[in-house]
């Protein structure tokens, strides 16, 4: 479980994040909803050390991640994994070699082990004949699902996805969603992703926090934001004319 | 205040900045190593791509320039009152006090330091280097310190390849041009040897591989924005190391003379 207490974060003048307080559970898929610039890709970057809070709480099970030392910060993250927007794969080295990469730097596993760890991700994800492959010789979707294989492969307690759907097609998206809401509760992960994909709020959204403004505006799971009265949720879950008209119509039904 | 000293101290303040920026990440970068086999891996790759793959260069380079100063040498003081063998004694200092140590490590700042700072800026911006950090891996002792290592380790080969080379230019122009007799070359190359211009030659150019690989690291290391930032860097690092070559060679020249 992740809490976050009273977190603020600035750049210079401008204040990002206003004090947001929630907690992501575990076991669950935890969505961070919110437009663009509403501090959402900040927030998470405060949850991984990428950035520094100005002030307040991380607790990861307890484990206060803000006034850790480096060290404990270094070991902390080895129990994260991170997928991001455009899937980081080192260009150097091949699929397989990517999803290896955490194994030879941390683990003890002999060469066969670490391959053999490595190939069974790479099976998860559906990549078994890529492995040979550079990450510029295959998809968008193909990348982002070989950043999960490589997040996956140390067993992380913590998965953090920041915008995993970006460029993707719905099809190929709804496979992304499929895959990190399976993997979630396979391994009992923490995870957390950053979206603005509606179909990834409806389909897999376990508990959803809504970031307006750089505070939280809202909280909940997936079925109460039809019957939502908070109008900011609203208009940002529904903003075209087309869903507002699917959402009159599935509550007139009811 | 007046305005002029008002920039003028923003422009030293700029510049400490940056060399405190500087000397941070080189804190960071130079720590012990997480998993020597990987730090070995990256080690004798970056052996391989900054400095054996920089040899044809180097060579070709020397080759020419060798010829080029024997020929010059030859041209220009020759002398009745001048001994014979002064085009290759000549030729021979410039070579190994100057050419291949200082001018040849300004080639490479252009070869090198921009393929340095390209690559560790397109990691940054591309979030290769976010996602090292995430893992918890120290992102600058991993990227950079093979690189410097690597770079300072095969420096001295193309020191001697160089003079090697452009001695062979010399005996290029001597056989083939027939500027002068390969026994007068010889008898230059060979007259009043001091072993300690070659070590003076050694020592400088590891100076210089320092300044080549860890300037444009961190040029490229801290590149924020996109592919425009990117090229911005990797002129700003090719541009820095070859000032800090020429200036340092100055000091160095004259300590070590």
């Amino acid at each position: 479980m992740i809490e976050v207490k009273n977190l603020y974060k600035s750049f210079d003048e401008k204040q990002v994040l206003k004090g947001i307080s929630t907690v992501f559970e575990d076991g669950k898929t935890n969505l961070i909803i919110g437009q663009s610039g509403s501090g959402k890709t900040v927030l998470i970057k405060n949850l991984v050390g990428l950035l520094e809070p100005t002030s307040g709480q991380i607790l990861y099970d307890g484990r206060d991640f803000v006034h850790m030392s480096k060290e404990e910060k270094v070991m902390m993250r080895r129990e994260m994994g991170m997928i991001f927007q455009s899937a980081a794969l080192f260009d150097s080295l091949t699929v397989l070699e990517n999803v290896m990469f955490p194994l030879d730097m941390f683990s003890s596993m002999t060469l066969r082990e670490r391959k053999k760890r490595a190939m069974d991700c790479l099976d998860r994800v559906n990549l078994i004949g890529a492995e040979n492959k550079y990450p510029g010789e295959i998809s968008g979707g193909m990348q982002k699902r070989v950043a999960i294989a490589r997040a996956i492969s140390m067993n992380p307690k913590y998965l953090f996805c920041d915008e995993p759907n970006s460029g993707l097609d719905p099809k190929t998206s709804l496979v992304i969603d499929d895959l990190l809401h399976s993997i979630t509760q396979e391994f009992k992960m923490t995870t957390i992703i950053n979206t603005h994909d509606m179909n990834s709020v409806m389909g897999i959204g376990e508990n959803i926090v809504f970031i307006y403004e750089g505070h939280k505006e809202w909280q909940g799971v997936s079925s109460d934001i039809m019957h939502s009265t908070n109008q900011k949720l609203t208009d940002f879950i529904f903003a075209s004319d087309l869903l507002k008209d699917m959402r009159a119509a599935i509550l007139k039904n009811e | 205040m007046h305005p002029t000293t008002n920039i003028e101290s923003m422009i030293i303040h700029s510049y400490l900045t940056t060399f405190g920026r500087y000397l941070m990440l080189m804190g960071r970068t130079f720590s012990v190593p997480e998993r020597f086999r990987m730090f070995w891996k990256q080690y004798v790759k970056e052996m391989e791509q900054l400095g054996v793959n920089s040899i044809g260069i180097v060579l070709l380079i020397s080759f020419f320039i060798g010829a080029v100063i024997c020929i010059q040498m030859k041209l220009n003081i020759e002398s009745p009152w001048m001994p014979r063998w002064v085009a290759g004694f000549t030729t021979r200092e410039i070579m190994l006090l100057e050419f291949s140590s200082s001018i040849m490590c300004l080639i490479l700042a252009g070869k090198v330091g921009s393929n340095i700072a390209s690559e560790l800026g397109t990691m940054r911006v591309t979030q290769q280097i976010d996602a090292l950090d995430i893992m918890g891996i120290n992102s600058a002792s991993y990227l950079i310190l093979p690189k410097i290592l690597g770079m300072l380790t095969i420096m001295p080969f193309l020191v001697i390849f160089s003079s090697a080379m452009g001695i062979g230019g010399a005996y290029g122009t001597a056989f083939i041009g027939h500027i002068m007799t390969p026994d007068d070359l010889t008898l230059g190359l060979q007259h009043d040897f001091i072993p300690w211009f070659l070590w003076m030659s050694i020592i400088k150019s590891q100076f210089f591989a320092f300044i080549i690989s860890s300037v444009p690291a961190y040029y490229g290391y801290t590149v924020e924005g996109g592919s425009v930032n990117v090229g911005k860097a990797s002129t700003d690092a090719v541009v820095s190391s070859s000032m800090l070559i020429l200036f340092s060679d100055v000091f160095l020249t004259q300590l070590l003379s």
